[in-house]
């Protein structure tokens, strides 16, 4: 029973087409955001392969706590996103606004472990080119690493940003009443987005905090 | 006037434009710059990239004035780096790439599927304006000294050693590149989710094909060209970066990266070019096109394969010799559908009702130069000759072969055949054919004597050569004056006929396809209503006996 | 129009097993497992993703067209990597001067 006229574009047919051509634009851009951060992933898989020894050690030197809560950040305020999409497909108004704000603030709470984990590397003398100091048999290398650290979490950061945004964005549209049952297709885009952003997250964590052991 | 379609003309009853259409369905500036009707945004395109065309050609007539002296004395070394890199980064970037995509893909995409618009109208005209933001910085490095890196912006010289205003034109190349993206995904999308009842695959346009292929490359390979681009300005910027051997970092990582885009890029500028061939000679053949099926499927294969290949452009760059065997083997297999696609145009031809009307002129010459062209695609994807053609003129003849004598003709003989349907006038078909003439004659002139240059050892990128080279190298710029002529010759008629050509009616070449089904120009929504597929494209041997 | 509504309790039950795949790839860390435990991370990480994908994302209930294209993606990152991987894992080695 759709209780809203869902305003179907002029160059559409109908509702139908509408939300198929949306979720299939999305995906195609999701497939390019796949290959624009699968550039830095050449270019870390290269290098891991080639300095494997020095990439194990400067792993060591990421806060595997801090990371692992952050993945936990992440992967809760994806549960979160998608219990918002439900929401809408069930008409629980409130719900979906309580829902996107819990994924803002799990979204904001990520970006401040981040950036506490990005001071601490500046105390630590591990930020490439200020004054970036590791030990002799790795240096070179380690720094390498390390430039890569801050431009994947950089990149991935900089989306996260755009994503809260965008979430906060939703929050105000759903909070004014106009997701229903009949029509959400934003809320649902803006999630595979969200979802997106985490999955690169899934795999930035093992490729930069669990390199090799640390046993 | 000639034979062609202003005789045809003349045999029907007076044509009038029809009372409303895209063009007068609004007045003033902002209904431009606002508009999200595809055929308008196609028009800005066109707008935009006909300005770059002839900026990217000023730094070629530089190139080949300097080039007429064998110490070139016009301009400086630094000089002539600026004037190559930004004659290439342009033609490619600004005018290439966008062609025909940009202006016939937006116009014609929706109408051949007969749909009212693409499926994102407002993300449409936001891929104009982020190609016209990118432009800006282009013109802002342009003007403020321009950049010498060469096009490709190889690394350390491009992070590092230059002192030109490198960041300013990747800056600009990285936000055009989300215009292409953009405009992939929406064709995707359209393609997939908005053909006209009836309208299967298999009864679609190859054309639709073509740009679909196109618009694959555009959505997977762009973001590659962008991160590698934004690595370059990182690494300027923070003194620090991923290409530095200092820190263990390969400059063959960012050779990998912007060929990985850069090589199916070459595919972008092609396919379209070859999807208005298929539309041009089967329409001017009156026959139905050679296997379907093949150029259908070749034009993906042609969009696949163009992935795997992109090595073959570093083969003497360090680049692991099995690596060098691996690509080189893939690099003569992309060949193969192109090869299909020239074979196929051919049996076409044969036996057909063929005319020569302008656009079937820059189709028939597009098939021989692109063949040539494709040719010696092949002396440089064999490992051993490479090692004698790399970076030498062989490589820019190469590829001016198949980017003008294939891909800008393809665009040329596209913006003829359709120009009655986008303006509703007729161009002068004299005009049309002397212009085509000029440039085929302008164009194996100036690019000819660039492959015995490049065989007799001639480098690219350098202003001095030796001076047994000057002979071919005159011809070369003398070939090029005659080329610049051909391509204002169309810049003027094109416009005159706006206002003083012939009315051109519905469809004045007598041809099939939904686009010819609605008025010239179309009404805004295209068609009064959806029509509705009952045959295949290309249905030109149902005529009559005495019809084609 | 009404896409696929799960139970609230398969997002649940999906955010756990998400859970419980993170206290294993961190357990695993600390166990040597030589070059295994790359494959052992990578190998979570990738069950992470199509937990995410299928359900979260919804493309468990979703069409053929978009099965590809998340294919799609996925598969050209694949290309990159391993025809690149193909000339940096097979150069000729020359050591270098710095040790």
């Amino acid at each position: 029973m759709d209780e809203t006229t869902t305003a179907v574009a002029h160059q559409f047919d109908d509702a139908a087409q509408q939300h198929e051509a949306s979720t299939l634009g999305m995906w195609v851009f999701l497939a390019t955001e796949i290959m624009f951060f699968g550039g830095v992933i050449m270019g870390y898989t290269a290098y891991r392969a080639l300095h494997a020894g020095a990439f194990e050690a400067a792993s060591r030197h990421l806060d595997i706590v801090l990371g692992s809560l952050n993945t936990a950040v992440l992967l809760t305020s994806s549960l979160t996103m998608a219990l918002a999409v439900r929401s809408a497909q069930v008409g629980k108004r409130t719900s979906i606004v309580v829902f996107l704000v819990l994924t803002m603030l799990l979204g904001v709470a990520f970006l401040g472990i981040k950036g506490i984990e990005y001071h601490q590397k500046f105390v630590d003398h591990l930020v490439p080119g200020v004054g970036f100091s590791f030990s002799v048999r790795y240096a070179r290398d380690a720094e390498m690493f390390f430039y890569l650290y801050f431009v994947m979490t950089g990149l991935h950061a900089l989306h996260m940003i755009a994503g809260v945004a965008v979430v906060g964005a939703m929050a105000v549209k759903a909070a004014r009443g106009r997701f229903t049952p009949g029509y959400y297709t934003p809320l649902e885009m803006t999630g595979l987005y969200w979802h997106f952003v985490d999955i690169v997250w899934i795999f930035l964590f093992p490729l930069l905090y669990l390199v090799g052991n640390r046993v | 006037m000639i034979t062609g379609a202003a005789e045809q003309t003349q045999q029907r009853p007076v044509l009038s434009l029809p009372r409303e259409h895209y063009l007068n369905a609004s007045y003033g500036l902002k209904s431009w710059l606002l508009t999200t009707d595809h055929k308008r945004i196609a028009l800005l395109f066109l707008a935009s990239i006909t300005a770059f065309f002839f900026l990217g050609g000023i730094y070629a007539a530089l190139i080949r004035i300097e080039l007429l002296t064998p110490t070139g004395h016009f301009v400086t070394d630094e000089t002539y780096n600026k004037l190559f890199t930004m004659h290439g980064l342009i033609m490619i970037f600004f005018f290439l790439i966008p062609s025909i995509p940009a202006v016939l893909g937006n116009f014609l995409l929706p109408m051949m599927i007969g749909a009212r618009d693409l499926a994102f109208p407002r993300l449409n005209l936001a891929s104009w304006y982020i190609y016209t933001i990118g432009g800006i910085f282009t013109v802002t490095a342009a003007v403020t000294g321009g950049v010498d890196t060469g096009w490709t912006f190889y690394t350390p010289y491009s992070s590092v050693y230059s002192n030109t205003h490198v960041i300013t034109m990747a800056l600009g190349v990285f936000i055009t590149g989300f215009s292409s993206i953009f405009t992939g995904l929406n064709f995707i999308v359209t393609t997939h989710k908005m053909r006209a009842p009836g309208l299967t695959w298999f009864r679609l346009p190859l054309f639709v094909w073509a740009i679909y292929g196109t618009s694959l490359i555009m959505v997977l390979g762009t973001p590659v060209l962008a991160i590698s681009i934004a690595l370059i300005a990182l690494e300027r910027l923070f003194h620090i970066g991923i290409f530095d051997p200092a820190i263990g970092g390969d400059p063959l990582l960012f050779q990998h990266l912007f060929w990985f885009y850069s090589h199916p890029a070459v595919y972008i500028m092609i396919l379209p070019s070859m999807g208005v061939v298929s539309e041009v000679i089967t329409c001017f053949s009156r026959r139905q096109i050679f296997g379907y099926k093949a150029i259908a499927f070749s034009s993906l294969a042609i969009a696949v394969l163009g992935f795997l290949v992109w090595g073959h452009h570093m083969f003497v760059s360090g680049q692991s010799i099995y690596a060098g065997m691996v690509f080189s083997c893939l690099s003569f297999l992309v060949a193969i559908p192109s090869a299909v696609k020239v074979f196929n145009w051919t049996a076409t031809l044969y036996k057909g009702s063929v005319s020569y009307a302008t656009p079937m002129l820059y189709s028939l010459g597009f098939i021989g130069l692109f063949t040539i062209g494709g040719l010696t695609g092949l002396f440089l994807a064999t490992l051993g000759l490479d090692m004698h053609v790399h970076d030498t003129y062989f490589v820019i003849a190469h590829f001016h072969y198949i980017m003008v004598g294939g891909a800008i003709m393809g665009y040329m003989a596209g913006l003829h055949f359709w120009w009655p349907k986008i303006t509703g006038r007729l161009y002068p078909e004299g005009w049309g054919r002397l212009a085509a003439l000029i440039i085929f004659i302008g164009f194996n002139l100036t690019f000819f004597p660039q492959f015995v240059l490049g065989y007799l050892g001639m480098p690219r990128r350098y202003h001095t050569y030796p001076a047994e080279f000057q002979v071919l190298n005159v011809m070369s710029s003398a070939g090029a004056s005659i080329l610049g002529v051909g391509y204002l010759l169309p810049l003027i008629y094109l416009i005159w006929s706006l206002r003083y050509g012939p009315i051109a009616g519905p469809n004045p070449w007598r041809a099939k396809g939904l686009e010819w089904q609605t008025s010239s120009p179309p009404p805004s929504d295209n068609f009064k209503e959806t029509p509705v597929v009952t045959e295949g494209a290309y249905a030109y041997q149902t005529e009559g006996a005495n019809d084609g | 129009m009404n896409g696929h509504i799960l139970p609230v309790r398969v997002y649940v039950t999906v955010f756990a097993a998400l859970l419980a795949l993170l206290a294993g790839t961190i357990m695993a860390v600390y166990v040597n497992l030589g070059g295994f435990n790359t494959v052992v991370s990578l190998t979570i990480a990738v069950a992470k993703a199509l937990l995410v994908i299928l359900f979260f994302m919804h493309v468990r209930f979703s069409g053929r067209l978009v099965w590809i294209y998340v294919g799609v993606g996925f598969f050209w990152l694949a290309i990159l990597l391993a025809l690149s991987m193909s000339d940096f894992l097979t150069r000729a080695r020359v050591p270098y001067a710095g040790g």
